[in-house]
């Protein structure tokens, strides 16, 4: 700890310059440079070190946000509400338990149409009690209204967390927009970043004047309203509307983003996918793994490729078929399950995409991964292998594989 | 700010007529008295909860005030964080300083039992804000259901009157003292009958540096069984029998505000609701027995503590 704390100090002086840091730090830098005027959090694990580097920059003068320890993490987002309701820029951070004590206000907060920025990291759910990382908590808020961006690294999950703001707070969009990393993975494994220039990401991300604000007491309004069967509908669907609104605004973002980075950002990350025959779906850190095996195996010259997922929600049904509508086979690699469903999350949210567009590729279920079981490249492999195995629609399990799984 | 009525009948409510509450309910009239009292802008948060549900069905909203509600356990959370916003807007010249209070209204439900734990948070945080609970003594926007609020012997839909009960078994929580003990600038109890009372502990909470919490009776005649025209005397007739004490407790010092001249017995209070009514029967004799003792030994404790 007293090293980080050591570096957390350094960057001050090194801004712009390449860091060695932890995924964690690095967002609770990226937290310091956006500003947000009110951050309220509760401390999680792998969540932690964002709630530790961001209280010292609070102590330090280094922010003048409001910082705002509350008692619990449904208290966090609560308090978000409020402050993102008077106007003020907002930002909390959490992980798995956190994020589903979360989970009544999140639909609060979507539904208000409040451009609240959440870091994520992600962790398995409890029972069994387990701290580690899967996806299970990204997946329980699929359907929460929020803008959903995933991360495959430190500097990626830095970047989602500065344009996740311009995303919120679009005027097409006002929908709050959770930007996620894959807990310990992510969080705290260190690697080489870059960290932007502070005047830089102050300028990216421009001010914020909220349309309404609590504050404004010549105009006062309601927010919160009882809504029912007369008026909920229609503002449901202006909500799923400011949604498909939000493909665009990252899409125009991410292509910002890129040139002041030089690291474009998209909905989906295609490798090696031009003439790629075999191909797996991944979302997270183990995009870095998949891709050290996609090399391996075009070297062996097996015309594999691979997609990463950057946004989940808004889901990118029709670029997803697009890409792999003319691949043979696909794998879609699912880090939580779904007891019961017709198949994991992922897999289910891909097929459903495929079969809307008319496309049909040979699909298969590999899940992985759960309570932080380390994902090697031979699980990967083997995912690989059992697609080159696929034949013909028949050979379709209807049940996913468990890859490293002791059965 | 002295509390002049022929003044106070010139300003605007910030409560507007037309709402949904019941006749004969309290909540509005505790509410005007509120905001009567601050008599400059509030931001308001509700809980979710009668006020709520009757005073802001879409389209249409009571409220001349700014007014959000997020859910029913996170009203004080909720307000927390529209005040840290006030501040860093202010702070970081995004907004201009103004006189504004910041003020809570939630149920018992609300405040005694679901939020206690958000309430607790943002009192130990310090924020700047007025906390209203509007003690109706059940959850009423549900349809007469127990709280912690509730007394022993009540009817309600989730303690009925069978063969083996007579009401609630249990007594209420000291929710007063809870919060008292988080050793907050200002607390008090009060109720709408006793209007200038109300309005001067309003301006007390309103003048303190951190946050102060009213617990305010507010009797709800659907759901304790009384007419519509007997709200207001029924305030009095709580304080008289001193199950409802209005005090005060001033940066730790504990004033009582209200003695009654003879101390009514609790037979009155209970003989004038439907609520209580099963408690007449013989073989209720003990409960009522109960409740009296009960409420002669908070009594006793309460000016214990106010002559100290």
């Amino acid at each position: 700890m007293a090293t980080l704390t050591k570096q957390r100090q350094k960057l001050g002086k090194y801004s712009g310059t390449p860091v060695a840091l932890d995924g964690a730090t690095l967002v609770a830098n990226a937290m310091r440079q956006v500003r947000p005027d009110v951050v309220a959090a509760y401390p999680i694990t792998p969540q932690t070190v964002i709630t530790e580097a961001f209280s010292e920059f609070v102590a330090n003068g280094e922010v003048d946000t409001e910082f705002i320890q509350t008692e619990s993490e449904h208290a966090a987002m609560s308090a978000c509400i409020g402050a993102a309701a008077a106007g003020a820029r907002t930002q909390t951070a959490t992980s798995g338990p956190g994020l589903a004590l979360m989970f009544e206000v999140l639909y609060v907060a979507s539904g208000s149409r409040l451009p609240i920025v959440m870091h994520l990291c992600a962790r398995a759910l409890s029972a069994p009690l387990n701290i580690l990382c899967d996806h299970s908590d990204v997946m329980g808020i699929r359907d929460a209204g929020w803008v959903i961006l995933l991360a495959e690294s430190a500097q990626e999950a830095y970047d989602n967390a500065i344009q996740a703001v311009r995303i919120a707070e679009h005027p097409d969009v006002r929908l709050p927009v959770a930007s996620v990393m894959d807990g310990f993975t992510t969080t705290h494994g260190v690697e080489r970043s870059e960290l932007l220039p502070n005047e830089a990401v102050a300028e990216f991300v421009g001010p914020y004047k909220a349309p309404y604000s609590l504050l404004d007491v010549a105009h006062p309004v309601t927010l919160g309203a009882l809504d029912f069967h007369d008026y909920y509908f229609e503002h449901k669907r202006q909500q799923i509307e400011a949604m498909e609104r939000a493909r665009e605004v990252i899409r125009c973002v991410g292509r910002e983003y890129g040139e002041l980075t030089g690291r474009h950002y998209a909905a989906l990350e295609p490798y090696r996918m031009e003439d790629a025959e075999v191909a797996t779906l991944v979302i997270g850190s183990s995009a870095g793994t998949m891709r050290v095996v996609v090399d391996e195996l075009r070297r062996s010259g097996v015309r594999a490729g691979m997609v990463k997922l950057r946004c989940f929600r808004p889901f990118p049904g029709k670029e997803l078929a697009e890409l792999l509508g003319g691949v043979h086979a696909v794998g879609i690699m699912d880090r939580s399950v779904s007891p019961g469903a017709a198949n994991a999350p992922l897999f289910t949210e891909v097929s459903s995409a495929l079969f809307q567009h008319g496309h049909a590729p040979l699909m298969r279920s590999y899940v992985y991964g759960l309570g932080g079981r380390t994902p090697g490249p031979a699980q990967f492999r083997q995912a690989y292998q059992d697609l080159l195995a696929c034949d013909t629609l028949e050979t379709q399990p209807a049940a996913p594989r468990y890859l490293g799984l002791r059965e | 700010m002295p509390i002049v009525l022929r003044e106070l009948t010139q300003q605007q409510d910030g409560l507007a007529p037309g709402h949904g509450l019941c006749p004969g309910c309290s909540e509005s009239v505790v509410v005007r008295q509120v905001l009567h009292a601050l008599g400059k802008p509030a931001v308001v948060s509700l809980a979710t909860g009668c006020l709520e549900v009757s005073t802001t069905r879409f389209p249409y909203t009571s409220w001349r005030t700014p007014l959000v509600h997020s859910a029913f356990e996170n009203a004080a959370t909720t307000i927390d964080g529209a005040e840290a916003a006030y501040r860093a807007l202010v702070r970081s010249g995004k907004t201009q300083a103004q006189d504004i209070t910041f003020v809570v209204f939630a149920g018992d439900g609300a405040t005694y039992d679901i939020g206690l734990q958000w309430l607790s948070g943002a009192l130990e945080r310090g924020h700047h804000f007025i906390y209203v609970c509007l003690n109706n003594e059940g959850y009423m926007n549900t349809g007469i259901q127990r709280s912690g609020a509730t007394m022993m012997g009540t009817w309600t839909t989730t303690t009925p009157i069978g063969k083996k009960s007579p009401g609630k078994l249990t007594w209420r929580k000291d929710m007063t003292g809870i919060v008292a003990s988080h050793d907050i600038p200002f607390v008090a109890q009060a109720s709408p009958h006793a209007w200038k009372d109300l309005m001067t502990k309003v301006q007390k909470a309103d003048a303190v540096d951190g946050p102060a919490f009213l617990n305010v009776l507010s009797p709800c005649n659907r759901g304790w069984r009384y007419q519509a025209q007997d709200t207001i005397r029924l305030g009095q007739l709580a304080a008289d029998t001193c199950l409802w004490p209005l005090y005060e407790i001033d940066h730790g010092t504990w004033k009582l505000d209200y003695k009654p001249h003879t101390k009514k017995p609790v037979t009155d209070w209970l003989q004038s609701q439907g609520r209580f009514s099963h408690l007449s029967r013989p073989e209720n004799g003990p409960v009522v027995q109960e409740i009296q003792h009960k409420v002669d030994e908070e009594w006793e404790r309460l000016q214990q503590r106010c002559r100290e």
